[in-house]
């Protein structure tokens, strides 16, 4: 499903009616079945656009087509992974998992056997009765991706998931994402701080400049599948963003 | 901390208890311990003609069953409605502070004048003291409830009922159940002080003013003894539910 944005802005008002502008004229492609990696400095508006793509917020003007419909609230075909924890602690993984599901009234015998299979998918067998306070946050964000996933959407946006991990996990998820992405061929929309991250998984790699929100930049990745981090391109591409991001700091 | 060092206070009063009886010697003041106890070991006993320990007590607990069963009935939906809806509270949360503060026994004199003597009226004062901590605790749950979680029911098109019953609810669950909790609490002092009216001829309560009218300090300590138990027996029903159903809170991190 292509998502496609005409420039988008998006302006809040804070306290004492102040006017913040977050994004400022934001027009982009993503194509179905395309990974696109969202770069950009802190409060620069990453979060706030992929929520006004979700239907969690709307722009201030422009416009957000997904798959040829006018985003104008939560659609099913789209499935958000949030920054921050999301889970619902007085859940299981599998009712956590479930969740997308049940909310749309599919009965339970149908339900637990999508549930189980996602479960397998994020490699969380044998956790299905836990609750997430037993969790690792690794593990917690791998139940969000699952509970995503298990609604099959056409549409995936993640934002910033595995912010918090560590190295090594961090590297796993990414394999495992990408071997989700390559057997669903789901749109994503993926936003991250880490360049290496960028390069490692996304077809175009969009780099926004500080606030207000602008594409200063968008960078193709043709690298052949599965990438590999040592080799001469990736670290030519990584240079090439880390030099584009360095410039844009300093005209700033 | 063992739980036979935990004794050793209750072990101590007790002793301190006998031997100030002992010394004061006057029943009429304080009884000794052994005669408290051989009026707490014969619950259902007849007391003076007005009954036992025991019937008086399930009496009181009926009471306040209906008065705190009447609370939690209309406090948990209002605060539900006034916690989720902003204007709603804007609109309502000056009569909600002009009126907590009033004490539950400050409104006898109007429970008197409008219900008379008589179970409608304890009913009524057990209402109003309980209804407070379940309504200012219901708002609160369901005010606090996490953003990301109402906002991922969004993303999977949860909505109305399907939105309170399986994000909403139990997400302030916890702190409803707190309200319950100290709801419970006031109620059972009220039924108590409640009781004691002129006019009431029944409960435990009454049974303890009663024995004061005919010198029966004895009873009257045993009465209190049960007051506390069972108010201690039912706070801690509730705290056992809260660690079983709502673990879930504390380990969240
Ligand atoms: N509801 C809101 N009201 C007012 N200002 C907001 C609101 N939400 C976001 N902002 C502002 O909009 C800007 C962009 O916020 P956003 O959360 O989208 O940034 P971000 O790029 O996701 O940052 P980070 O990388 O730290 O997550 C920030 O300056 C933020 O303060
Ligand atoms: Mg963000």
């Amino acid at each position: 499903m292509t998502v496609v944005l005409r420039n988008v802005s998006k302006t809040f008002t804070a306290r004492q009616n102040e006017q913040l502008l977050a994004l400022d004229n934001i027009s982009a492609t993503v194509a179905k079945g395309e990974f696109l990696c969202i770069l950009g400095p802190s409060g620069c508006g990453k979060t706030t656009l992929l929520r006004m793509i979700g239907g969690l917020d709307h722009p201030t003007s422009g416009e957000i087509v997904v798959g040829g419909t006018p985003v104008t609230g939560p659609d099913p075909r789209l499935a958000m992974i949030f920054q921050e924890y999301s889970l619902y602690p007085w859940r299981t993984v599998r009712a956590n998992v479930g969740f997308g599901l049940q909310m749309r009234g599919m009965p339970d015998e149908e339900r637990e056997e999508i549930v189980n299979r996602f479960i397998g998918l994020v490699g969380l067998e044998g956790f299905g009765d836990s609750y997430p306070y037993e969790l690792s946050g690794g593990m917690r964000q791998r139940v969000a991706v699952a509970r995503a996933l298990a609604t099959d959407p056409a549409v995936l946006l993640m934002d910033e998931p595995f912010g918090a991990l560590d190295a090594r996990t961090r590297n796993r998820m990414q394999k495992e994402l990408l071997f989700i992405w390559e057997k669903t061929k789901k749109t994503v929309m993926f936003v991250t701080h880490s360049v290496d991250e960028a390069v490692f998984l996304a077809d175009r790699i969009m780099v926004l400049s500080a606030r207000p929100g602008r594409i200063a930049g968008i960078y193709d990745v043709d690298i052949p599948r599965p990438r590999d981090r040592t080799s001469v391109e990736f670290a030519t591409i990584r240079r090439n963003v880390l030099e584009f991001i360095d410039r844009l700091e300093h005209s700033q | 901390m063992k739980w036979y060092l935990k004794i050793i206070p209750l072990l101590f009063l007790l002793v301190a208890w006998e031997v100030v009886s002992v010394l004061l010697n006057n029943p009429f003041i304080l009884p000794e311990p052994v005669s408290v106890a051989a009026v707490l070991f014969k619950p259902t006993a007849d007391i003076l003609g007005s009954g036992s320990i025991l019937d008086n007590s399930l009496l009181s607990i009926w009471r306040v069953a209906l008065g705190f069963g009447l609370a939690v009935a209309c406090a948990v939906p209002a605060g539900i409605i006034i916690g989720r809806y902003r204007p709603v509270e804007e609109l309502v949360n000056p009569i909600i502070q002009l009126f907590r503060p009033i004490p539950p026994l400050a409104w006898v004199p109007l429970a008197l004048a409008w219900f008379k003597i008589g179970l409608p009226s304890m009913v009524f004062i057990i209402f109003i003291g309980s209804f407070f901590p379940i309504l200012i605790n219901s708002i609160d749950g369901v005010r606090r409830v996490n953003r990301t979680w109402i906002e991922t029911a969004a993303i999977y098109g949860a909505k109305g009922w399907k939105l309170l019953a399986y994000v909403i609810l139990p997400a302030a669950a916890p702190v409803i159940w707190t309200g319950l909790r100290v709801g419970f609490g006031v109620a059972w002092m009220c039924v108590v002080a409640a009781e004691m009216l002129p006019g009431t001829n029944s409960g435990i309560g009454y049974l303890i003013m009663y024995s004061y009218n005919w010198g029966q300090v004895q009873v009257i300590i045993a009465g209190m003894i049960v007051i506390g138990i069972i108010g201690i027996g039912v706070d801690i029903l509730f705290r056992e539910v809260e660690k079983r159903k709502f673990q879930w809170q504390e380990m969240n991190r």
